[in-house]
């Protein structure tokens, strides 16, 4: 079957008007192109700059225009591949927008692994979500490649730093091109490994570095996960190619045990990936990198890939009602946890990374209800407003640290108690930061508003469905996400408090050192925050659209529909199964009535929530005191890192050390030392020849030989 | 090329050359001086390299029995002929073993100080041991070519090691000497039912094929053989002599021990093993028996190796680990099983000897290997510590090097029949990274606190030599690992079907003789 369709490399589609790939390759092929240029130039600066290690010091790059060109070629390389395979994917997204494409198109390069009975290629994949997907990597990335010209600016590793980039790009996009689970791993992993340079990309502090190793191991508990379903899946369908995995899936049955053995190992993987309970652990510390990436990898790529995983395979999500529900119960408990713990948080890049953990929750939410365009909706604009988020808090941290550094102050640049009423120096950085707040906390009409309610409200309908497998579990789902979102207001309007507003805590001479971040940096923010004001208006419902709130003409249902080949599959097995989902919520009301209550409530708690933290008398960092009691638990994380070193790590060492010193050292070896000593006369015979000299050996080697000589002789 | 080669007639003597050729460099490195013993040991062997490189090219991949067979009688009242021959399963090793007895004699230049001739000329005796032992198609002479090897890694380990050297040298003498000896009672026994059954003794391996074995005959013989080769490869729990081996080896001998002496035990499976008594291979008692002990192999050292504090002995339980994923393709006992374990086997070979060249580089440096003196190094040896990471991912598996091919494939197929220990096997793929970053950290992250770690020089010309190869095959294989898959695959095949091809009666009858009774070792402690 997939031979068939894949005759000489290339897909056939039977539709009037076939779309024509536009050199998808290339869109691949750039960022990697890119990353050996700054790979090649990093690794010959590394060489300059290492002897400078060695005398004791540290490279003067010098200033501007004076840098060597292995600090300014990557300025330009590394954002250039991003532009050049952004265009090249929107062309492809435009030939494919005014064609209709039912079936995926596969093209084939070369055949990566073949055995007598397994078979997979280095083949990607293009239909409507790869080509989504696609333009916000490529998209978002290029503006973060953009940013990052500004913020790395000074920094020693500068071809290094984005030459990962570009790697990362690379991975990112064999990751939602591939056309396999396998190849899609590679991708999977491939991200993982940049994560983990670039989260230690500042190798010499130990915390960062042991940061970025934190993440790749728990993220290799997700991958085990992700490897074991691929077996199942193998045993299932002897392939792990989408196309024709899915187009048997059709013939599963509905519940059985081992597609929710799949699905539910599949999701392990997701969540070691998009940082969910009990596997959300790394992200927090991932923060240790610079900045940007957190912006690219930590908040709009990587870090969702688990919601694409999702929703690539919700053939497979849609068959097993238990997985379903335990991604969207896991999503909507990881979107509360994280958001307490955000509340307490004063590093401004912790609030940042634990709301992302959350809204990924929310994705997850999404997904587990059967709602795949939505989840990928959500995907998107929060893809735009966290971006816009970290980018921005990254502006602030720039500013922070150069004022600090230049009056050899040695306060945390993150902590937000430091900060304080930078609003008045920094205005551009402000008001981009605000709108993507009013996006994150749902006021309409930003974009987070429209994704957000689409999550919620689809919990509610889905618990309503007529057959729904456990109505009373969505309507605590359903709950849940209502009060998550209010508590998302509450710690997003009280962190840009905390930083812009109220008096300045920086101290007097520090103050005047902070300077708004130069256009090579606001610019992507701009382009950003328009985003997270449009991004919500590709996809509102048509209840929404008969009112005023769907805005009329500037909106449309359109990614419902555009993503529709893709998941129409996954909900017609969901309808057949659990029949129509419910019009009404648990407590009476539709859809447009609980839009208007959610953004109301967001909206209020915005209000009520500045004015309690400005009026709040916020301490810098050095003065504040301890905390007790539950905000503490807060906090601390629940303790969750402590609580995880005791019950596994801890445990994990001892054991090996117990294997080593005592069954390999004691037992093994007592038991072939005891041998040994039966068979010393041996060990001493040959022992003798150790003090011969070379005279000996030749002569013992001469023996040898005749001997056998001698028997052939014979 | 193919054709290049046919013209010079290259199937017809490249099998002898890659034996006779090191033996000849042995007289010419002991007749050269001792300062130019290593220039003449490496030049000969790159000329041994080169022309086993042909064998790319001159290998038919539609053959799935040996080719380029070729037989001489030697001793003729024994039934014993100097009798060579290739398939897709010996060609890998013995190109890896060309391969990384040139790199590693060019990684000796510095380490080894005194005696250097005949340190080089051991280092071919070597080479030529183990191009034997994979080449022979005669028990007799595969025998020999298995006992001449460890003549020569005894000395090495014994004569150029560190403090420990005569511990451990012995220590890896008895071990496969012992396990060798119960090989040589099995093989003599074999060739005493040949001789009842045809007349005259014979050694050659397609000739005692034939010999049919009774079910209970088959598991002794398969426990004798597969004694001596779960020493070698090393299977737990007979694998402490490796770490000792290794942290005593000068850097070259323990390149070789990884790369390829390793390999002759999971080679010895595939060849004899599998082929000569399929019955026993195949029975429940020793499929489980061998796979649980290849599970324990990769979850148990994996943890062993993350507790070291000498970073050499913790590629060296690494290595018994990547062993035990070898042993779980060959017993997973199908197609994709046998494949991966081969993969793991050349990637194994390439990833772990490029670690321990590494260590040996660093250790050259700082004359010493224990983790904790390192830290920071990356600032001041970029291209090194870049190297060591590409290296350090290879051997953990990360797709789109070798390490994934391999052990994804092994995994696949013992997953097939296996589901529970397949399961618990991949867990070696969250502890692997679980040893190995923390290495990495320790020694190239962390700051740079100590004046000597400071002073560390970055690779050298000859380093980068040696170690570029090296890691362009890592990532070539990880994105292109179908020309080796399809060179492979027929052999595998043959050597499946000829275990699925012994009769299910045969089956039957090896259940009834245990259920009466005689229940049999399968080997293993």
């Amino acid at each position: 079957m997939h031979t068939a369709l894949v005759e000489g490399g290339q897909a056939t589609v039977d539709t009037a008007a076939q779309f024509e790939p536009f050199f998808p390759g290339l869109i691949i092929l750039l960022p990697l192109i890119g990353f050996l240029i700054n790979g090649a130039l990093a690794l010959k600066h590394a060489r300059v700059s290492a002897a400078a290690v060695r005398l004791g010091g540290e490279l003067d790059l010098g200033e501007g225009d004076h840098r060597p060109e292995t600090h300014t070629l990557p300025s330009y390389v590394g954002p250039g591949v991003m532009l050049a395979a952004f265009l090249i994917a929107s062309v492809n997204f435009i030939r494919m927008l005014s064609v209709e494409l039912h079936e995926p198109h596969v093209i084939e390069y070369w055949t990566w692994i073949a055995t007598g009975t397994f078979t997979v290629d280095a083949a990607i994949q293009l239909d409507q979500l790869s080509i989504l997907m696609t333009m916000i990597v490529t998209g978002v990335g290029f503006l973060i490649h953009v940013f990052s010209v500004g913020y790395m600016s000074d920094d020693g590793g500068y071809p290094r730093y984005f030459s990962y980039l570009n790697l990362f790009i690379f991975f990112m996009l064999v990751l939602v091109m591939g056309a396999s689970y396998p190849l899609m791993f590679v991708g999977w992993e491939g991200v993982g490994l940049c994560s983990y340079l670039l989260i230690g990309f500042w190798f010499s502090d130990r915390e960062k570095s042991d940061a970025g190793k934190k993440a790749f191991i728990v993220n290799r508990i997700g991958d085990f996960g992700f490897l074991i379903a691929m077996f199942l899946l193998f045993g299932m369908f002897g392939t792990l190619d989408f196309v024709p995995l899915f187009s048997e899936a059709d013939n599963l049955e509905y519940g059985g045990s081992l597609v929710t053995a799949v699905t539910l190992f599949l999701f392990l993987g997701a969540a070691g990936k998009s940082a969910q309970i009990p596997l959300y652990v790394w992200l927090p510390d991932a923060m240790a990198g610079p900045t940007p990436v957190s912006a690219l990898i930590h908040a709009a790529t990587m870090v969702t890939a688990g919601v694409y995983l999702v929703v690539r395979s919700s053939v497979l999500y849609a068959l097993s009602p238990i997985a379903s529900a335990t991604v969207a119960g896991v999503g909507v408990f990881t979107a509360l946890f994280a958001a307490t713990i955000a509340l307490k948080q004063n590093d401004i890049k912790k609030v940042l990374a634990y709301s992302t953990v959350s809204q990924l929750g929310y994705m997850f939410l999404g997904v587990g209800v059967g709602a795949y365009a939505t989840g990928i909706f959500h995907l998107i604009t929060h893809a735009f407003f966290k971006a816009l988020l970290f980018l921005g808090a990254g502006a602030v941290i720039h500013s922070m640290h150069r004022s600090l550094h230049r009056t050899n102050d040695h306060q945390d640049p993150q902590d937000m108690r430091n900060m304080g009423g930078l609003k008045a120096f920094m205005p551009i950085t402000w008001g981009t930061m605000w709108v993507a707040t009013f996006a994150i906390a749902g006021i309409w009409p930003f974009a987070g508003f429209f994704s957000k309610d689409e999550i919620i409200w689809q919990t509610a309908a889905f618990g309503g469905a007529a057959r729904a497998p456990y109505p009373a579990l969505y309507q605590v789902y359903w709950v849940i996400a209502l009060g998550t979102a209010i508590l998302t207001a509450f710690y997003m309007t009280r962190m840009m408090v905390m930083t812009f507003h109220g008096s300045n805590r920086t101290g007097v001479e520090e103050a005047k050192h902070l300077y708004e971040a130069p256009p090579v940096m606001w610019l992507p923010l701009m382009a950003l925050a328009v985003l997270s004001v449009v991004g919500g208006w590709i996809n509102v419902p048509e209840a929404l659209r008969e009112t005023f709130i769907g805005l009329g003409p500037l909106t449309s249902e359109w990614l419902h529909r555009w993503l529709e080949p893709v998941t129409e599959q996954a909900h017609h097995i969901q309808e057949f199964n659990l029949g129509e989902v419910a019009e009404q919520a648990p407590f009476g009301g539709g859809e447009v009535t609980w839009a208007v209550i959610s953004t109301v409530l967001a909206l209020a708690t915005v209000l009520t929530s500045f004015h309690l933290v400005i009026r709040k008398n916020v301490r810098a960092a050095a003065e504040d005191p301890e905390l007790s009691g539950f905000s503490k638990v807060l906090y601390h994380k629940w303790y969750v890192d402590e609580v995880y070193d005791r019950l596994i790590v801890q445990p994990l060492i001892r054991t090996s050390r117990f294997c080593w010193r005592v069954i390999d050292a004691r037992v093994i070896d007592g038991i072939v030392n005891g041998v040994g000593w039966a068979a010393r006369g041996v060990g001493f015979i040959v022992s003798m020849f150790q003090t011969g000299t070379v005279n000996t050996y030749a002569l013992v080697l001469t023996i040898g030989a005749l001997i056998i000589l001698g028997v052939s002789v014979f | 090329m193919t054709a290049l080669l046919d013209s010079i007639g290259y199937s017809g003597w490249v099998l002898h050359t890659l034996i006779w050729m090191p033996i000849l460099g042995i007289g010419l490195v002991l007749w050269a001086d001792e300062q130019r013993a290593k220039y003449v040991a490496f030049w000969w062997s790159a000329v041994v390299l080169i022309l086993s490189l042909g064998l790319w090219w001159a290998f038919d991949p539609t053959v799935g029995g040996i080719q380029m067979e070729s037989a001489t009688p030697w001793i003729k009242s024994w039934g014993v002929s100097y009798a060579l021959g290739i398939d897709g399963i010996s060609l890998f090793m013995v190109m890896l073993t060309t391969f990384s007895a040139s790199i590693s004699i060019l990684a000796s230049f510095n380490y080894i100080q005194n005696r250097q001739r005949p340190f080089y000329a051991l280092m071919l005796m070597l080479e030529a041991g183990v191009v034997g032992v994979f080449l022979a198609t005669d028990l007799f002479l595969f025998y020999v070519f298995f006992e001449l090897t460890l003549v020569p890694m005894y000395f090495i380990v014994g004569i150029w090691g560190g403090a420990r050297r005569i511990y451990a040298a012995i220590k890896f003498f008895l071990y496969t000497a012992l396990g060798s000896l119960l090989m040589l009672v099995g093989i003599l026994y074999l060739v005493y039912r040949a001789k009842t059954l045809l007349g005259a003794p014979t050694f050659a391996y397609a000739e005692l094929l034939q010999v049919p074995l009774s079910g209970t005959e088959q598991l002794w013989l398969f426990g004798a053989f597969a004694l001596a080769f779960s020493v070698k490869i090393p299977v737990f729990p007979l694998h402490t002599w490796l770490p000792d081996a290794h942290v005593e080896a000068p850097t070259s001998g323990s390149v070789i021990l990884a790369a390829v002496l390793l390999k002759i035990g999971t080679y010895g499976f595939l060849r004899f093993l599998l082929p000569l008594f399929p019955v026993a291979a195949q029975h429940p008692v020793v499929v489980n028996t061998m796979l649980v002990l290849a599970v324990i192999g990769i979850i148990y050292t994996a943890c062993v190796a993350a507790v070291q504090s000498d970073a050499k002995k913790l590629v060296a339980y690494t290595s018994v680990a990547h062993m035990g994923f070898v042993v779980l393709g060959i017993f997973a006992l199908n197609v994709n099983g046998l494949q991966g374990g081969l993969v793991v086997m050349i990637s194994h070979g390439i990833s772990t000897g490029a670690l321990f060249l590494l260590l040996g580089m660093l250790s050259e440096r700082r004359h010493t290997r224990e983790i904790e003196e390192f830290g920071g190094i990356a600032r001041v040896a970029p291209w090194f510590a870049t190297a060591f990471v590409v290296t350090a991912l290879a051997s953990i598996g990360l797709p789109g090097t070798s390490g994934f091919v391999g052990e994804f494939l092994v995994l696949l197929g013992a997953f097939e029949d296996h589901k529970g220990l397949a399961l618990t096997a991949t867990l070696g793929v969250i502890l692997s990274a679980y040893y190995m970053l923390p290495m990495v950290q320790r020694i190239f992250f962390n700051p740079l606190e100590k004046q000597e770690n400071r002073e560390i020089r970055d690779l050298s010309k000859r380093e980068i030599v040696i170690l570029a190869p090296l890691c362009a095959l890592m990532i070539w294989i990880g994105w292109n690992p179908t020309p080796l898959l399809e060179r492979m695959e027929p052999s595998v095949r043959a050597v499946i079907e000829r275990v699925e091809g012994a009769t299910i009666e045969a089956r039957a009858r090896v259940e009834d003789e245990v259920n009466e009774g005689q229940i049999v070792d399968d080997g293993q402690e």
